[in-house]
């Protein structure tokens, strides 16, 4: 293996992790050592080296697509700054983890924006919250919280206002049992802080530009502001936080020479909730809930991404049973149905952005409701469902679906489960892909609004590191449930959906085939179901640990989800005995990473194509905020 | 809305038989109760997810239409009804506090879940706002994590009820009746940490007291206020100690100031002081027990 280098046994864009990893050693010898941590995989990299290994790793060994790029601050466990990135092949396989070390005091660690787009927004994320420089990056602002926010919130030493103690559950609540308003041992009674040297006076500034400060938008805006010289025709247009199209509080600065979009900027964090702060002062069991509301279209496969990602690390192990096939199915049957909701629910949003308001979504919506009441009688939540544990479920099937409203005019429901769900699954949803179908697909309005438009090409697409039915959309065959299969995928009967076009008519197609292809999923499930009937969901007939203890170690856990690919990097730094705590607890969000090419996607168009560009991505803020 | 002049019908002021479909004898007030609680359009303004619920409401399986709640309008100039519906977070509540000061009056306020109503499962967030209320009227809360679109609709109508309990003749009851319009909410600003206008003497003070502290406690590193008042408990059997040794810790009762700014931050210096005197306690007791051992 050491000569691979002089003769290659197969191409190198294709030679194993392994392989790939001893070609880079011999390379660039020197620049790059194996992380021999316990639990850790990958290589770490000279950060002098990095931007020529990334050239590498993208270029000659064929990982073109970067997946998630996020940082750890390891105070105390070494007391350096660490950049954590995974590159996967678009033609499938697992990842190539490489990371790069810098010091607290100082860190900076060179932008690989050159060689990926895609680490564009998390590089801008990892300055935000960890401070970490990035020499080379064309824009490095703030992205989640605003300019003039005081320090990095994320750093293990920096502490939020109503901070209790490090980790929970808190000794005021258990076992101690007092509960306490947190405003009332603040001094301000809110959830503020403030540094000392706080200048007051240079705060007030209120001028429109203030509004468009900071953004790094590339543009005077001062000049074109100025609306009394004849010499300018370029506009800037502010859209949102509040507006009835950004699906939530998001915001776009454009730039428009007349209605042609010359430049656009997308401004977050206005959903910022700080997951990754509080998800670390979690245990690993109360960050369940949490990931229900990141995506909270579909908590159900956010629910599974996470306990992927913490199986992965429990694995490692003594004590640590698999799911069972049952749970398995289980998982995949609710991920399927949360993938219907979600398609169901963008199409009709995105109907909504380009002109059908809101009549085509009171349909889609009714669909959602018959699926909300099966996870309803299952989870107990129509929305939050908070279903999955590691290693095992919430909870069976019930034996019949009952009515829990007592609204009047909501007819009594009194259902056998697994006949609701054959209805459902054979006759139902199908029914309503037909008409949606049948209304839409070859509409006219439909077409001329969305043939060629917000035009994505595949290689921008696997470059910005897009993700789900836009990279799909863009004619890139990845789909994780086959490219990195996980679950019972595997032994499942489906196809990728794929379109060549990469225009926003293209995504629409992608989803619209995605769903029958979720049906076609769900169809092979009922008779699984059937099968394993009575068989348990956990593997000892029991559920397992309450507070599982988690082995040291890293693990990056991923799934399909109904945006995209929604990855979750978990850090357990645990002793001897593991931790209940994560040390690091990352969201790869698709919906945040599918927004660093819409500036691109939309330049040329029209303002009133925008919206529908934005809704074709379909975002959801909870996870582009997190 | 069917028009039930019965139900207006308010006065002891008789109609005549024949007419009493056709006319009633009212109060002002209640006549524009009726009016306004049954047009109350929301604002499209859709926060987190407890949005999602809310479109659930005003779609066809719950409908709010049926009661009143029409149609959704995206500015604020044709609203209402603010439903805050999901996390406020420090960075949206500036926008929000500017709708808010954009609605026409009479306006109302309903918190909608956890979140907006005191924080929710993200409160101890950074960049999280613990409730609207810290910023604006809230009218009505609906408690849930999202709430279902019943819960949602129970909120409603209860904002409706409040209406109807509301006179012209009382003038603190319904402010839009008085003269003139309200004073806007001031909007916060976006400082270190954001900023509420009506905090800012309180927070110029708190930064020269905590710069004195730091010099006296010897400190160097602490960028925060808070934290230097948390370092000053840690030192603090101090704190107990300056108090008079005869007085009941938990009780300390400090002179209130004249205006009611004035007076709520009395009060909440008194909470500190006692949960200043609550630590030293423990502490206290902790060293005790720890000689014990
Ligand atoms: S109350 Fe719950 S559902 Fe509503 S916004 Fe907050 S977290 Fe989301």
């Amino acid at each position: 293996m050491e000569n691979l280098a002089a003769a290659p046994e197969q191409p190198i864009e294709t030679a194993s992790i392994d392989d790939a990893i001893a070609y880079l050693k011999s390379n660039h010898p020197g620049a790059i050592k194996l992380d021999d941590r316990a639990g850790y995989e990958g290589i770490i990299v000279d950060p002098d080296h990095l931007v020529d290994v990334a050239r590498v790793i993208r270029g000659e060994l064929g990982f073109d697509y970067l997946s998630s790029a996020t940082a750890v601050d390891y105070l105390g466990e070494g007391d350096h700054m660490e950049m954590v990135y995974h590159a996967y092949r678009t033609g499938g396989g697992g990842a190539l983890v490489f990371k790069a070390q810098t010091d607290r005091e100082n860190p900076a660690i060179p932008s690989l924006t050159s060689v990926w787009r895609g680490a564009d927004f998390q590089e801008r994320e990892a300055w935000d919250l960890y401070g970490i420089r990035f020499p080379g990056h064309p824009n490095l602002k703030r992205i989640l919280m605003w300019e003039g926010f005081h320090g990095h919130p994320m750093r293990k030493d920096w502490r939020e206002a109503y901070y209790e103690e490090e980790l929970k559950p808190f000794d005021s609540r258990w076992p101690g049992g007092h509960v306490h308003r947190s405003e009332e041992k603040n001094v301000f009674g809110k959830n503020v802080n403030y540094p000392t040297d706080i200048d007051l006076n240079r705060l007030m500034d209120s001028s429109e530009s203030a509004v468009y400060e900071s953004l790094g938008l590339g543009v005077d805006v001062e000049r074109i502001m100025d609306k009394d010289g004849f010499e300018t025709n370029e506009l800037v247009v502010n859209m949102g936080p509040h507006h009835p199209s950004t699906h939530g509080v998001f915001r776009m600065v454009l730039t428009v020479d007349g209605e042609t979009v010359t430049s656009l900027e997308p401004v977050m964090g206005y959903l910022h909730r700080n997951h990754e702060k509080i998800g670390e002062r979690n245990t690993y069991l109360h960050n369940i809930p949490f990931t229900d509301r990141l995506d909270y279209i579909s908590s159900m496969g956010n629910n599974h991404g996470y306990v992927l990602a913490v199986e992965q690390l429990m694995s490692l192990g003594r004590k640590y049973n698999p799911p069972t096939y049952r749970c398995e199915a289980l998982r995949v049957m609710m991920v399927e149905l949360s993938r219907i909701v979600n398609h169901l629910w963008a199409i009709g949003f995105w109907l909504n952005d380009i002109g059908a308001f809101f009549t085509p979504v009171l349909y889609f919506i009714q669909e959602r409701e018959r699926i909300l009441d099966f996870f309803e009688a299952v989870a107990g939540s129509r929305m939050m469902c908070n279903y999955m544990r590691f290693g095992g479920l919430f909870g069976d099937l019930p034996e019949r679906i009952k009515s829990v409203s007592n609204l009047t005019n909501d007819r009594v429901r009194d259902y056998n489960t697994m006949q609701f769900l054959t209805e459902m699954i054979n006759e139902r949803i199908p029914r309503t892909i037909d008409e949606l179908e049948l209304l839409l697909t070859q509409n006219e309005i439909v077409l001329e609004r969305s043939v060629d438009v917000g035009v994505l090409s595949a290689e921008d697409a696997i470059n910005y590191s897009a993700a789900g039915p836009l990279l799909r959309g863009s004619g890139v065959a990845y789909d994780i449930r086959r490219a990195d299969p996980y679950s019972i995928y595997p032994e499942l009967d489906f196809d990728i959906a794929v379109e060549e076009e990469g225009d926003m008519y293209a995504r629409y197609r992608v989803r619209v085939t995605e769903l029958r292809e979720s049906v076609r999923i769900l169809r092979q499930i009922l008779p699984r179901l059937e099968a394993t009937k009575g068989e348990s969901i956990w593997a000892d007939g029991k559920p397992g640990a309450y507070q599982p203890r988690v082995p040291h170690g890293e693990a990056y856990g991923r799934v399909e989800n109904g945006k995209g690919e929604l990855g979750y990097y978990v850090v357990s730094a645990g002793g001897r005995g593991g931790s209940s705590n994560p040390w690091r607890y990352h969201v790869r969000a698709p919906s945040f990473i599918n927004l660093t090419p819409l500036g691109r996607m939309s330049q040329g168009y029209k303002v009133a194509d925008i919206v529908g560009i934005l809704g074709s991505i379909d975002i959801v803020l909870g996870e582009t905020d997190r | 809305m069917e028009l039930n002049l019965q139900e207006l019908n308010a006065t002891e002021f008789p109609v005549p038989v024949e007419l009493e479909d056709n006319i009633a004898i009212t109060s002002l007030s209640q006549l524009y109760n009726w009016g306004r609680r049954n047009s109350m359009w929301p604002m499209l303004f859709g926060l987190a997810c407890c949005a999602i619920e809310m479109i659930a409401t005003a779609s066809s399986r719950f409908d709010f239409s049926r009661f009143g709640f029409e149609v959704m309008r995206a500015t604020p100039r044709q609203a209402d009804l603010m439903i805050v519906s999901g996390t406020v977070t420090k960075k949206m509540v500036v926008p929000i506090v500017r709708l808010y000061n954009q609605m026409p009056e009479p306006k109302y306020v309903l918190a909608m879940g956890a979140c907006a109503s005191g924080g929710g499962p993200f409160k101890e967030g950074y960049n999280v706002v613990s409730g609207m209320d810290k910023y604006l009227p809230v009218d009505v809360y609906v408690p849930g994590c999202p709430p279902t679109p019943q819960a949602l609709l129970y909120g409603m109508i209860a904002l409706q009820r409040k209406i109807d309990g509301q006179s012209i003749a009382n003038g603190d009851d319904v402010p839009w009746y008085g003269v003139g319009s309200a004073e806007p909410t001031p909007v916060p600003v976006l400082g270190p940490d954001i900023i509420d206008p009506r905090q800012m003497d309180m927070i110029r003070r708190q930064a020269e007291s905590a710069a004195r502290d730091m010099e006296a406690l010897g400190l160097r590193e602490l960028p925060a206020i808070t934290q230097i008042v948390a370092a000053k408990a840690e030192t603090a059997e101090a704190v107990a100690e300056a108090l008079p040794a005869d007085t009941d810790a938990l009780n300390v009762v400090l002179p209130t100031g004249g205006t009611p700014w004035q007076e709520a931050e009395d009060i909440r210096e008194k909470r500190r002081l006692r949960a200043l005197a609550r630590k030293a306690l423990r502490a206290t007791r902790r060293a005790a027990q720890a000689e014990g051992e």
